[in-house]
């Protein structure tokens, strides 16, 4: 019993994983831009779709590269032609945009693709089960999961370590001074953008073989990302990836007490929760311009 | 919060034009009967039916399906020489589908309504249709319940009822010997339908001698299943039961095969669409199915050609429900030649024959409403048996055999509780 309550746990934190593909990139361009990119969730499900146009071409392997990159190229042109007309102004016209754009991304996939669920399968090469003890694992998340952790720590890098994450985090702050320094913000914005976005693409091509591929996959995903930003305070990197763990794992201790019905629901107490006793996020830092 | 504050915020005319653009944009977009023209002495019919969420996918099946029986019947002449129109929206929620339901009969005068997936949509609106004396044919939604407690003298069933389902898988699995004294680990999707099949699924096991290792209640838009792997593996159970709906039991499949567990799969709800897109290297199980493209009728090969052609791909069984409700209701109205919904009412419940693309043709049982016609069984293909990515599983024959009568299967004595009103 006690062994299965753990390995429920454990799924659990792995599962908070995912999240935080999807999530990071959203409170990365809500943190420079203030966009609340409702159109996150639909770069996911492009990021799916072009894997099942390329993984016959270039194979898996190659997908993996080229989604993420097409999504991010994809991103880079909507942050050129929408978002940076709505950089500081309302959220609520930035929010009405990005609904907007989330809407017509989902209808033109169901026009190009059709209603009906595509199938992928995991490729043969990575199919099979990893044993650790008691504990059984697929291998290919143990993969998903690699790559996952390898993106986060790569962004935490980039974006403390690097001139261009000093940067970017000035921006954040304060980006009267960083104008006034003689620096524009425009490229970083573009990188930004194009990042946060070509992330969601990568998740998309990760989950395409597991989850079901359907026009409307990305409100599935981008509802608890949402909840993970705002649990782990908008603006806050550390934030976003310890929000995205918790959820998880109190997703996995719901269903290892046997309460698999409440296992959504209750990440949705969690950010009442959160909301109630400390509305900037656990992490949040106070930004002043959106107060 | 009457009287006007000045703007807070200045929004600049291109700011505006560019929110507006695109809110119009996209209204345009998702709701495509705005846009249709109506013509005025053309017979019309209202679809309802979810296009989005995780019964979409389905919904889309239904809805091209219905295209082509319009397209047929206005080719052999209409509907009492009336062009046949139907108005198809989007049915959404049950909140959504009711207020859509009471637009089409107010406003749009529709003859009947047709469609839905969801069996609590189908609950509101059949409520709708019963007030407004309107028909409701219900292609989708499975639950007893809507055959039973909250059956009503205006809804009929195209779409078959969950112990329909259950009994005819069941006998497969009872074949098999995997009732018996076996234990079930089943997996129930949380809502309406989900609840109403485990009920029906516990009675037939209970019934014959099996019990459950456990069952587990889902979240409609959970889409991980590798906790309830953990779980199922620990249980070691003699049977994997489904009572999960839409894209669930595709990622369920998914995940099954990716976690490699050996314990036989079966399910009580399902549509071929999700082992469709659940592939062949994924899908695996004992499943009922109410028609699928494969049965051996000249009917069913005239439709999958006709659906084939105009679609690229062979139809599922959302597509069969919608058809035959449309094919029905236009033919008891040219049979009658008249549109009046008591007439229709009584021509059914007097037991009216249909051709429902099977070997033998259907009828709608007077008790409860509900169409009777064979079921099926199919049983999926090993992945190095499979040609092509649609004929992914092998049929039995028709459920119940020749020499049956078809309400073996369904609720019978005190399981079919239905006073209609």
């Amino acid at each position: 019993m006690l062994t299965l309550f753990i390995q429920q746990v454990l799924n659990g934190l792995l599962d908070g994983v995912y999240y935080l593909l999807i999530a990071l990139g959203l409170s990365l361009i809500f943190s420079l831009g203030g966009i609340v990119n409702l159109a996150h969730g639909a770069f996911y499900a492009i990021g799916a779709y072009l894997t099942i146009v390329l993984a016959p071409h270039i194979g898996f392997g190659g997908a993996i590269i080229a989604s993420p990159l097409l999504v991010a190229l994809i991103g880079i042109v909507v942050e050129r032609g929408l978002f940076q007309r709505f950089y500081r102004s309302d959220p609520i016209l930035s929010l009405l945009l990005t609904f907007g754009l989330a809407m017509v991304a989902e209808q033109s996939l169901r026009m190009i693709f059709g209603a009906p669920p595509l199938s992928f399968s995991i490729p043969a090469a990575l199919r099979g089960q990893i044993f650790l003890g008691e504990f059984i694992y697929s291998r290919y998340r143990a993969l998903l999961l690699l790559i996952a952790a390898t993106c986060v720590l790569g962004l935490w890098f980039l974006l403390q370590r690097t001139a261009f994450g000093r940067v970017v985090r000035a921006g954040v702050q304060n980006p009267d001074m960083v104008g006034a320094l003689g620096i524009s913000l425009q490229p970083y914005m573009v990188a930004v953008a194009g990042l946060g976005i070509g992330l969601a693409g990568l998740a998309g091509v990760l989950l395409a073989p597991i989850y079901s591929i359907h026009p409307a996959m990305g409100q599935e995903i981008i509802t608890p990302a949402f909840v993970v930003v705002v649990i782990g305070g908008l603006g806050s990197f550390w934030g976003v990836v310890v929000a995205a763990l918790m959820v998880g794992l109190v997703k996995g201790i719901t269903i290892g007490l046997g309460l698999t019905q409440w296992s959504t629901a209750v990440i949705y107490l969690m950010m009442l929760l959160v909301l109630l006793f400390r509305p900037r996020g656990l992490f949040g830092e106070r930004i002043q311009r959106f107060e | 919060m009457t009287d006007r504050q000045p703007s807070k915020f200045r929004v600049s005319r291109r700011q505006a034009l560019v929110g507006l653009s695109a809110g119009a944009a996209t209204g345009l977009i998702a709701s495509p009967s705005l846009i249709l023209a109506q013509t005025p002495d053309a017979i019309r019919y209202g679809h309802l039916t979810p296009r989005t969420g995780f019964l979409g996918p389905l919904g889309e099946y239904g809805v091209m399906a219905v295209d082509l029986a319009v397209e047929e019947i206005n080719a052999a002449g209409g509907v009492n020489g009336r062009k046949l129109e139907v108005l198809k929206e989007d049915s959404v929620n049950p909140q959504t589908a009711s207020t859509k339901a009471e637009r089409m009969i107010e406003r749009d005068k529709v003859a009947c309504i047709l469609g839905e997936i969801s069996s609590a949509s189908c609950l509101t609106i059949s409520q709708v249709a019963a007030r407004n004396k309107t028909l409701f044919v219900n292609t989708g939604g499975n639950s007893d319940a809507l055959r039973g407690e909250s059956c009503n003298r205006y809804m009929f069933h195209v779409e078959h009822q969950n112990s329909m389902y259950v009994k005819s898988c069941g006998r497969s699995l009872m074949a098999q010997g995997l009732v018996k004294g076996k234990k079930w680990f089943s997996l129930t999707a949380d809502y309406a339908f989900g609840h109403d099949l485990l009920k029906v699924a516990k009675r037939f096991m209970e019934a014959n001698g099996g019990q459950f290792a456990a069952n587990k209640l889902v979240p409609t838009d959970a889409t991980d299943f590798s906790a309830l792997l953990i779980e199922i593996r620990a249980a070691k159970p003699d049977l994997v039961i489904s009572n999960l709906a839409g894209n669930q039991i595709t990622n369920f499949l998914k995940q099954y095969s990716e976690f490699g567990l050996s314990f036989p799969v079966a399910g009580f709800g399902f549509d071929t669409a999700l082992a469709w897109a659940a592939g062949k290297d994924n899908f695996g199980g004992v499943w009922p199915c109410v028609w699928h493209h494969l049965i051996d009728t000249p009917e069913t090969k005239k439709f999958v050609a006709a659906f084939t052609k105009k679609y690229g791909k062979p139809p599922e069984n959302q597509a069969w429900g919608d058809y035959m409700a449309v094919k029905i209701m236009a033919q008891s109205m040219n049979e009658l030649k008249s549109t009046d919904t008591a007439k229709i009412l009584e021509y059914w419940e007097k037991g009216a024959k249909f051709d429902v693309m099977k070997t033998r043709p259907g009828y709608f049982r007077a008790s409860d409403h509900q169409l009777m016609s064979e079921m099926y069984t199919i049983t999926a293909l090993p992945a190095a048996q499979v040609k092509n990515q649609w004929d992914l599983f092998t049929s039995s024959p028709p459920v119940p055999g020749p020499s049956e009568d078809l309400e073996v299967i369904a609720t019978q004595g005190d399981e079919a509780v239905c006073r209609m009103s």
